[in-house]
């Protein structure tokens, strides 16, 4: 007896992708198939469901290790099949019985995959993220207002603290003239909210976490937007991340 | 800071994994309905990942070594 196989979606495409997804390995290892409907591409693989069935996908999308494996093999199938055009891709673990549910999904909402890409055609996803950056040393009053090294301390610390604060409030105001600006260079934004320090892997608290659907034409712009705020937002700093596939302007809860 | 820096500079094996989980889960396309297994309590998940800070802090400085090795 064969084991249960599942068909993992990767994304959508128009009715010319074949050559460009055949052959490549995906999610779990197995070649990438297409499947056709409507007009549209769908591009899957199989899974089996000692891996990915349900049980099996809510145990491992805890395993850190796994999700992070999965989760850039999902993300190298998608940079490989989009090379040649738009695709919109799926949300991680969008999983169907077999080949004939796929199918009957992208006839049911070929009008949503059409808009799609449509929208997302000839244009890319870009990343800015800001943090505060690191306050200067707080600037201590040279005249003692109370003698001893307590008051001293005291005073210190709340130069310190007080510096911290002007310095977050500065940099959340930055980030938001950041934000609003660099709109005008894109066609669509969202924001997703700032990550932890820790997770962030950077210790200097994010205060911007946003994505654009950007032109490819005006792609250069951009970037040198992003430049240019960075100079005149001295209280932030900025990162450009992409381009990225058009993860964040796809799903139902889009802006646009 | 120098222009330069904003080159994107992270594709492959270098992108930051905190950026592309934001995006496979909590982006792209949703299906919903009897025939997918696609997961309804992917933001439950998100969650749950977002507290083992511990682990992801390891990861990112285990990428972060990676990155200066290159």
């Amino acid at each position: 007896m064969t084991e249960r196989r599942w068909v993992w979606m990767y994304g959508v495409a128009g009715d010319d992708l074949d050559a460009r997804a055949s052959g490549a390995a995906g999610v779990g290892g197995a070649s990438l198939r297409t499947i056709t409907a409507a007009g549209l591409t769908g591009i899957v693989g199989d899974v089996t469901d000692r891996e990915y069935g349900e049980a099996a996908l809510r145990r491992n999308l805890e395993d850190l290790d796994w999700l992070a494996r999965t989760a850039r093999a999902h993300h190298a199938v998608l940079e490989t099949v989009a090379g040649g055009g738009p695709v919109v891709p799926m949300r991680l673990a969008t999983l169907f019985a077999d080949d004939a549910a796929v199918a009957s999904m992208l006839r049911e909402r070929a009008d949503d995959f059409r808009r799609a890409l449509s929208l997302i055609e000839a244009r890319s996803e870009w990343g800015v993220k800001a943090y505060v950056t690191k306050p200067a040393d707080p600037v201590v009053d040279s005249e003692p207002q109370a003698t001893g090294p307590g008051a001293a301390y005291l005073r210190r610390r709340r130069a310190a603290l007080n510096a911290s604060k002007d310095a977050r409030s500065q940099a959340l105001a930055s980030a938001q003239a950041v934000y609003a600006e660099l709109g005008r260079v894109a066609e669509l934004s969202r924001l997703y909210p700032p990550q932890a320090p820790d997770l962030a892997g950077q210790p200097a608290p994010m205060v911007l976490n946003a994505a654009y659907l950007v032109s490819d034409e005006r792609a250069r712009e951009f970037s040198a937007a992003v430049a240019r705020l960075a100079k005149s937002h001295r209280v932030v700093e900025l990162a450009l991340t992409g381009p990225w596939p058009p993860y964040s302007f796809v799903g139902e809860d889009s802006p646009g | 800071m120098t222009e330069r820096e904003y080159e994107p500079a992270i594709q492959g094996e270098r992108l930051a994994l905190v950026d592309l989980l934001d995006r496979v889960l909590a982006g792209g396309v949703v299906i919903s309905g009897d025939i997918t297994l696609s997961i309804a309590e992917v933001d439950l998940v998100t969650v749950s990942l977002r507290a083992l800070v511990t682990s992801v802090s390891a990861l990112m400085e285990a990428a972060e070594d990676t990155r200066e090795n290159i």
